[in-house]
């Protein structure tokens, strides 16, 4: 399998969801496009490129071919901006930082303690004061009040 | 004329204010600071430091943005001659010979001549603006929904062109981009699409969430935990100043990378990287030794350099005086505008002149700026190069969700910035470029408005697109396009975009 007929394949699921999903919005007329009208055409245009990217896709690279190296970190950053969702409105910014930039120091990048301390207490609060205290925008403090 | 120069004075009455130099001067260092560093590119930057110009009035906003804009560009070639390694992709080309000059000593040298170019280039392209926009506005008082509708699908059209690599894949990115801007509330009826019960989801998807994901996270994600970075030379200040031989070879270069640069600026696509391959083609070309190319030419610098500042500055006509971004970065200030609440179109430097020569003036002020600030501060910029990756790529996260949770106080914004970010991390494994799914963003409620107007003009006939003349004369422009990209399926050989994909990759050209 190369990487052109795997995307073009995935990009033709998309067109499938887009045209499945819009069945609930009313097309309208030509005259009166509805809102269902351009996301139908743009789904179906996004078909025939899916299409042909597959039909002409055989000479592309091959998906074994591509490499991960990054993947654990990819992951375990992926996980980061998950936990800055769930806890930036309840445990506020500051605290939510400094837990987020803990991990990414301490544990993924394995850097001494007492650097991943200080790193990530002055970037967690500092960052807190230059945009919320200096530059005015408003940061969650959650229900500690940090 | 002497309205022009009577507006050039309201401009630099508004922008010589103190708060405002301020502005120019913050905005050019971050900007550089954003350019310098790897994994910030100058549209992430802007949409990280969007929040941030909340409490400022919009023509402070404008004039900060839009030095961060122009900072980046010259930034990216710091990191481009002192360590191969282009802070942005409008500097691949002056990693070239601006390394191999470091290589021989002369990094100093590469560098002034960059800033220099840059300066010139910045400042002549802003006369071409101040002298390009007024007029291109007036004229486009003329267009109707008919008219906008094509001239934004021939955008986007000449954008999946110009972008490079596959056509087709960039036209799907261009959709995909289109969809994604169809989320939310339907203007026209009130009806929710594709929002399934998210309120939040019923302003649409912001395009601060999706360039912060798909240019800072997506970085991110594909550089962390890659080896640590090569040693970084860094020249002292006495080392810069050129000899007469490379002001006099730098000359012509600069002039016309200028030209270049600003032209194709106006066009839509990547015109930074575009401008920077193409100035160096011409320079090899032009040059009584192109054996020197590659081995440390100081054209080869000088050309590029000058290119890509002229073409941040040509990239503004369109978006000023039609209020059509021919980019990403130029669709993020668009965006900050109108956060701002100010439309740009063609009434806008009518309506708000204060605003629009503002810009203009500060523009000339900014470029001044870089110019003082930047040579002399080389050295202080070059240290943050020295800031392990590992230490670095945590805070630039920390500043992507600070700085997308502020435009709307919103979680969803981050969750959409990390559905962004793993998006553009495989679509880049898969060899698809991200840059324009965010044009497509934030041209979806324009094209979308524009057509559904113009059917209802024409009762529902497609015949109005080419029974009006200016309409006809871009679906034409148009279909030429579409014919160039086909041509390399009939013709064999490399055409200029498969070379620049083989510049990019560090091939021989």
């Amino acid at each position: 399998m190369t990487i052109d007929r795997l995307g073009g394949a995935g990009l033709l699921l998309l067109a499938l969801f887009v045209a499945w999903e819009d069945r609930v919005l009313p097309l309208g007329t030509h005259s009166r496009p509805g809102p269902g009208y351009l996301p139908l055409l743009l789904s179906s245009f996004l078909a025939v490129l899916a299409i042909i990217l597959i039909l002409r896709g055989r000479f592309s690279a091959a998906f074994r071919s591509v490499k991960w190296p990054e993947g654990r970190h990819a992951l375990a950053i992926l996980a980061c901006c998950g936990f800055a969702t769930l806890a930036l409105e309840r445990l506020g910014y500051r605290i939510t930082m400094l837990i987020l930039l803990a991990f990414l120091f301490g544990v993924l990048e394995r850097l001494k303690w007492w650097v991943v301390l200080g790193l990530s207490l002055a970037l967690s609060f500092g960052s807190f004061w230059v945009f919320d205290t200096l530059l005015k925008v408003l940061l969650p403090r959650g229900g500690f009040g940090f | 004329m002497f309205e022009t120069l009577q507006n050039l004075l309201l401009g630099f009455s508004a922008a010589l204010t103190p708060a405002n130099l301020f502005y120019a001067l913050m905005g050019c260092l971050i900007g550089t600071m954003v350019g310098v560093l790897p994994g910030v590119g100058p549209l992430a930057g802007i949409s990280l430091l969007l929040p941030t110009t909340f409490g400022l009035n919009p023509t402070a906003a404008l004039i900060l943005l839009a030095g961060v804009y122009y900072g980046a560009m010259y930034g990216g070639s710091t990191t481009s001659i002192l360590m191969r390694i282009p802070g942005e992709a409008a500097s691949v080309m002056t990693c070239i010979d601006g390394y191999a000059m470091a290589q021989k000593g002369r990094a100093g040298p590469a560098l002034a001549i960059a800033a220099i170019g840059s300066y010139i280039a910045g400042t002549m392209s802003v006369v071409g603006l101040m002298i390009l926009a007024p007029p291109l506005a007036k004229f486009a008082l003329g267009f109707g929904p008919p008219e906008y509708s094509t001239l934004l699908i021939l955008g986007l059209l000449v954008l999946g062109y110009m972008t490079g690599g596959s056509m087709i894949k960039n036209l799907a990115m261009i959709i995909l981009g289109l969809l994604l801007g169809m989320i939310g509330i339907d203007h026209f009826t009130g009806y929710f699409r594709f929002s399934y019960g998210i309120v939040a989801l019923g302003d649409g998807i912001g395009v601060v969430p999706v360039a912060v994901g798909l240019f800072g996270v997506a970085e991110i994600l594909a550089s962390a935990g890659q080896p640590t970075r090569p040693e970084v030379l860094k020249p002292h200040l006495r080392d810069l100043i050129p000899s007469g031989q490379e002001f006099r070879d730098s000359a012509g270069p600069v002039g016309r990378g200028t030209i270049l640069g600003f032209l194709i600026g106006i066009i839509p696509g990547s015109a930074h990287i575009i401008s920077t391959f193409i100035s160096y083609a011409v320079e090899r070309k032009v040059s009584r030794h192109p054996e020197r190319f590659g081995k440390g030419a100081i054209e080869g610098v000088a050309g590029p350099e000058s290119a890509n500042n002229a073409a941040s500055c040509g990239a503004l006509v369109p978006m000023l005086a039609l209020g059509v971004p021919t980019g990403p970065i130029p669709a993020v200030l668009l965006a900050a505008l109108m956060v701002h609440g100010i439309n740009p179109g063609p009434l806008f430097i009518k309506e708000q002149p204060v605003i629009f020569w503002g810009l203009i003036a500060s523009m000339y002020v900014g470029n001044f700026v870089l110019l003082l600030l930047n040579l002399p501060l080389v050295g202080i910029f070059v240290n943050f190069l020295r800031i392990p990756y590992k230490i670095l790529y945590p805070t630039i996260l920390m500043f992507c969700v600070v700085g997308v949770y502020a435009v709307n106080t919103s979680v969803v914004d981050i969750v959409i910035m990390t559905a962004m970010g793993l998006l553009g991390y495989v679509l880049r494994k898969f060899d698809f470029e991200t840059a324009p799914i965010v044009l497509g963003v934030v041209l979806a409620p324009i094209i979308e408005m524009s057509l559904r107007q113009s059917l209802a003009m024409s009762n529902g006939s497609y015949a109005i697109f080419i029974q009006r003349p200016i309409s006809l004369v871009f679906l034409v422009a148009a279909l030429v396009m579409i014919f160039l990209a086909l041509k390399p399926l009939i013709r064999k050989g490399l055409d200029w975009r498969a070379r620049l994909i083989k510049a990019e990759n560090g091939d021989a050209l």
